[in-house]
């Protein structure tokens, strides 16, 4: 399998620092194009969603009366249909949408809410997930049973119900009217986050189950594993055993899937921005620039294709990263889907 | 044996592990009883083998001794301090006395850490050397195991299976125990590699005075390096005596037909072997039989022993058996 294995045998032992498991994962990670290319696009995208403002030639909210769904010359010949009504401008690189806005400009904004979403999700399923279910898996029994059960519960939660539930609780004029009561505060909060607060909730309450149940499945086995007998032998306490002998032999996997889920975060978010439920205007997301888009499609196709075709693009690149990184830190598991 | 030589007494141990069903309300239906009523003493610096087949609780019995298992009852005695009452630090300082190989060199070797951390982690756990000096002794203990203090910084899937096990002997040395349990340390190597760490144990226990309970199925081996020999049956002990003694003239029925299972190296006499062959199969743990638990497949059998559990009794000096049989003939001979 891999080169390192046949060295222990040769004849000439140097003192060396050896690849380990990490290591060994990242080198076979660099050797994946399509891992690669993912990981080089959501670089790119997560450059561009922090230094957006640096980067985009117009704000996002901006707006030029004078050239609403103005569209640059070269878009004319992938769109030959525009070209009888369309209005050309060399303002904005992508044009502009029906209020004369940057497309462009929006777009690169649009980056930041995608990318919040996919990775405040991962972050609470890797830190909630992980650490419950090593609890539950590592003690095992009653505490297992207790909090598996509470996972099944919350697993038949509505997720997108959930959402669009409390935000229509919480953005309601009633609730924003009252000052001092916790439906007031949810909505100021609300506000501050852009409007991406409930997507957050949301995204956490459910995130962490999936990553809860496999770190569990991974703990029972992992614990009855000669490695954690022997640390039991030398008088280790739970927690060392926890988290220095199990949490880096489950890590692997977990990051393996919490990479994966990821397009689904994003698409959750972009939905809901879709139907009207996501950022505030004028905030820009890829949702709900589709969602303006769709309302023009057939005139001004572009408008709802850019976004379309960054929302794609980077629950692309999530989803090769994530193989990549399955190939890379289990390679028996590679081709299997 | 004079009795203050006793490392440490086991006295009618016992594990049960608990069989439960349903999901949510856990019942109690059953037990299965892997370590049933054992007792046996061992001796500093003795090895004591403890041989029998599959699933008869030989494993279970070794780590309930060094509590990695909480005895469901009875005690185990180190040195006079009853293992199976302690909690806590007290516990935790008991460890740095016993010690355990186990059988799989490739499960017992968290493969996410080097040799020095696998090696090291018991001085670290109990503070025992830091930095520089815990280098050092790591070095020394994988020369004491035969290992190049190079591999320091090597994973263990850069090792072969025999070069791992000595890694885990290096482990369980760290903290110069004086007990160690071999969990069956050899089963899992290669028949050329087996001599070399049965080698290797039988050095270790001259040069550092350890006290060994050995646990093997191949009888050969155990006759090769134990002081004095356990069978084990359906978890309980049913004959322990000296190596010779009980290779020579096994008494328990279940010992001879075990030992007349194993090949003789010599073609004449081992044209001569006669085999008992046992009818049916071991009986499941979790129900074992009434009276003796060997009684539904022994050739022997009379009526008592399918009613009355044989006690373990001390038949000649330091042969000890649990039979109805033998116990008679005894009688009858006294």
């Amino acid at each position: 399998m891999t080169a390192s294995e046949t060295v222990a045998s040769t004849a000439v032992p140097e003192r060396r620092k050896t690849a380990g498991v990490w290591a060994d994962a990242t080198y076979r990670l660099a050797r994946n194009k399509a891992a690669l290319l993912g990981g080089g696009l959501v670089l790119i995208l997560t450059l561009s969603a922090i230094f957006a403002s640096q980067l985009s030639p117009y704000s996002y909210s901006e707006q030029d009366r004078l050239q609403t769904d103005a569209m640059p010359a070269w878009m004319l010949s992938i769109f030959p249909t525009v070209r009888p009504y369309a209005k050309i401008t060399s303002d904005f690189p992508l044009g502009a949408d029906y209020v004369g806005r940057d497309l462009l400009s929006r777009l690169i904004f649009g980056a930041q809410i995608s990318l919040s979403v996919a990775f405040v999700g991962p972050i609470i399923a890797l830190l909630v997930g992980t650490v419950y279910g090593l609890i539950s898996g590592f003690f095992g029994g009653r505490v297992d049973n207790v909090m598996m059960r509470i996972v099944d519960i919350m697993y038949a939660f509505p997720t997108m119900l959930l959402i669009i539930l409390m935000m229509a609780f919480f953005r309601s004029t009633f609730a924003a009217s009252q000052p001092g009561t916790f439906t007031h505060a949810m909505n100021a909060l609300d506000r501050r986050f852009g409007g991406m607060l409930f997507i957050f909730i949301g995204i956490g309450i459910t995130a962490w189950m999936g990553t809860a149940r496999l770190a569990r499945g991974q703990v029972l086995s992992l614990r009855e594993q000669e490695f954690s007998l022997a640390a039991r032998a030398m008088g280790a306490g739970n927690g060392r055993i926890i988290f220095r002998h199990l949490l880096p032999n489950v890590l692997g996997p977990l990051i393996i899937t919490v990479t994966l889920a990821i397009p689904g975060y994003i698409s959750t978010e972009a939905f809901l921005s879709f139907i009207g439920l996501g950022v505030n205007a004028p905030t820009p997301s890829w949702g709900s620039m589709i969602s303006d888009g769709a309302q023009a499609i057939r005139t001004y196709p572009h408008q709802a294709i850019l976004p379309a075709l960054a929302l794609s693009i980077t629950m692309f690149a999530f989803n090769f990263l994530g193989d990549g990184l399955r190939d890379a830190l289990d390679p028996r598991l590679r081709g299997v889907q | 044996m004079a009795n203050n030589n006793v490392l440490v007494r086991v006295e009618n141990l016992k594990k049960y592990f608990p069989i439960t069903r349903g999901i949510v309300f856990s019942r109690h239906v059953g037990d299965v009883k892997a370590v049933d009523d054992v007792s046996f003493n061992i001796y500093r610096g003795e090895t004591l083998g403890l041989v029998g087949e599959s699933g008869c609780g030989k494993t279970t019995t070794g780590r309930t001794v060094i509590q990695l298992y909480r005895p469901t009852a009875g005690h185990v005695y180190y040195e006079g301090e009853d293992l199976a009452e302690m909690r806590g630090s007290d516990l935790r300082h008991m460890r740095r006395r016993m010690q355990i190989i186990f059988q799989d060199p490739y499960a017992s070797l968290n493969p996410r850490l080097t040799v020095g951390a696998i090696v090291g982690e018991p001085l670290e756990i109990h503070r025992v050397l830091q930095g520089k000096e815990m280098r050092e002794r790591v070095e020394e203990l994988l020369q004491l195991v035969g290992l190049n203090p190079y591999f320091i910084n090597r994973y263990p899937h850069e090792f072969s299976g025999g070069q791992r096990q000595r890694i885990g002997i290096a482990r369980a040395l760290a903290l110069d125990p004086e007990f160690i349990v071999c969990d069956e340390p050899i089963s899992a190597l290669d028949v050329s590699i087996q001599a070399q760490v049965v080698n290797l144990l039988e050095e270790l226990q001259g040069r550092l005075g350890l006290t060994y309970l050995f646990i093997a199925h191949d009888l050969s081996m155990v006759r090769h390096i134990s002081d004095r020999v356990a069978v084990m049956y359906l978890g309980k002990v049913v004959e322990l005596s000296d190596r010779n003694r009980l290779y020579e003239e096994p008494l328990h029925p279940y010992t001879q037909a075990l030992l007349s299972a194993v090949p003789i190296p010599d073609p004449v006499v081992e044209e001569k072997r006669q085999r008992i062959i046992l009818e049916g199969d071991v009986p499941s743990p979790a129900n074992p039989p009434d009276g003796c638990n060997f009684s539904t497949r022994c050739p022997v059998a009379m009526e008592i022993c399918r009613e009355v559990d044989p006690e373990f009794v001390e038949i000649e000096d330091g042969h000890y058996c649990a039979c109805h049989l033998v116990e008679s003939q005894r009688q009858a001979v006294s």
